[in-house]
């Protein structure tokens, strides 16, 4: 059968004794990552010619926005997968990415409102870009709601998995918002096809950071992952053995 | 694939294609309301209405400020370059706006086609550029083309 694999992959033990030797090693990369990118970006990298030193909380600011917005496809996929193989781990993993999204998007939201004012003018603008981000951190915040307001797990995850796939379409708005509308904030620096609008030596530390991000990111949705799996596999035998080993 | 979960894969795609689509389409009818500001062309072609509080965008004509000696009355032209519009300001502009670089506006436009502006934001552009690099760009003619490619959906 093709796809045994999968369903192992399914298997919430299997997840929890496979990532354990992992999570050291992420922890030492992400904050190895994160510490040389915020050095670098923060006080080696050039200021820009315009901004001055105030636009480097862009080494905060688009790591976390990235992240905000990968992190909901890596919900509403979990749940799309949990709907579909109706399989527990996906759930598990669904419930972690909601408040880990909910924060990132808090940061972005937040970092941006602190450069807006001395570069816009103005703490806040309810342009496109700017409220569809706060949308996202309305489903977020959702999303958490969701998975509390029902007594019965499966339809906690259930709906919830339903109310990430219909938020989803809101991740494309945001990405292309600056480019289908007039928007205050402007259009994307980094690009994926073509050139950047951002000098090398000011690109190096963003990418480092953005990296730096992207496994923090891996690590902490695994620690809440795994602390999901220990509180719903409480009634089973391996997670009773694993806790009389730990004494 | 067994079959009651290839059934289930149709209902997530059919969730997320129908909640795509509603949602595009909303946006497609609204979306002359989610533009944040009304280029320069729109003004001057009469588009925009008369008396009543809008935002306009566009770039600040390369020496077109004109500033007050006794207060901070400010006035200048904005352009998308199709057309001109002229604003006129008496406030605490914010330390980015500069002749070639974008700026947002909110006021209201007069008779005479004229913005009275009671906050003027700027937008700033996707470039991040050193010191060192900008003043060699200058040298070469380069970085003035700051106004130049500004569509704002003209």
């Amino acid at each position: 059968m093709a796809w045994q694999w999968f369903h192992r992959l399914g298997s919430p033990r299997w997840f929890y004794e496979k990532t354990n030797p992992w999570l050291p090693w992420l922890a030492v990369i992400s904050i190895a990552l994160i510490v040389t990118g915020a050095v670098w970006g923060l006080a080696f990298a050039p200021a820009d010619y315009k901004q001055g030193n105030s636009y480097r909380i862009i080494y905060i600011h688009v790591p976390a926005a990235f992240l905000a917005l990968a992190g909901y496809y890596i919900m509403a996929i979990s749940g799309a997968v949990g709907l579909i193989w109706k399989m527990k781990l996906p759930f598990m993993v669904m419930k972690s990415a909601a408040p880990i999204g909910a924060l990132l998007t808090f940061i972005s939201l937040v970092t941006g409102s602190i450069w807006g004012k001395p570069t816009w003018g103005t703490w806040w603008e309810w342009d496109a870009r700017i409220t569809s981000m706060l949308i996202l951190f309305f489903l977020y915040l959702g999303m958490i709601a969701l998975q509390q307001a029902y007594q019965q797990r499966d339809t906690a995850d259930k709906a919830s998995a339903v109310l990430a796939l219909v938020g989803m379409v809101n991740i494309p708005i945001i990405y292309k918002s600056v480019d289908w509308w007039n928007t205050l904030h402007q259009p994307a620096t980094i690009k994926f096809t073509g050139k950047s609008t951002i000098d090398p030596s000011m690109l190096y530390p963003l990418l480092i950071m953005v990296i730096g991000f992207y496994c923090f990111y891996a690590l902490v949705l695994l620690l809440y992952t795994r602390v999901e799996i220990l509180r719903r596999e409480s009634r089973t035998q391996w997670v009773n053995d694993l806790v009389a080993n730990n004494k | 694939m067994h079959p009651v979960r290839k059934q289930r894969l149709m209902i997530v795609i059919f969730i997320v294609v129908f909640s795509s689509i509603a949602v595009g389409l909303m946006a497609y009818a609204l979306r002359e309301n989610i533009n944040l500001f009304y280029p320069p062309s729109k003004i001057a072609s009469g588009d925009v209405p008369h008396n009543t509080r809008i935002r306009a965008g566009g770039c600040v004509k390369p020496g077109s400020v004109q500033r007050s000696d006794t207060s901070l009355e400010i006035h200048f032209l904005i352009t998308d370059g199709i057309a001109d519009v002229k604003v006129n300001f008496n406030g605490i502009l914010p330390d980015l706006f500069a002749e070639g670089e974008a700026a947002v506006i909110n006021g209201i436009v007069t008779e005479s086609g004229e913005i009275n502006a009671s906050e003027v934001l700027a937008k700033h552009d996707e470039n991040y550029t050193p010191p060192e690099v900008a003043e060699a760009m200058k040298d070469k003619g380069e970085h003035q083309k700051t106004c130049e490619g500004l569509k704002y959906g003209a």
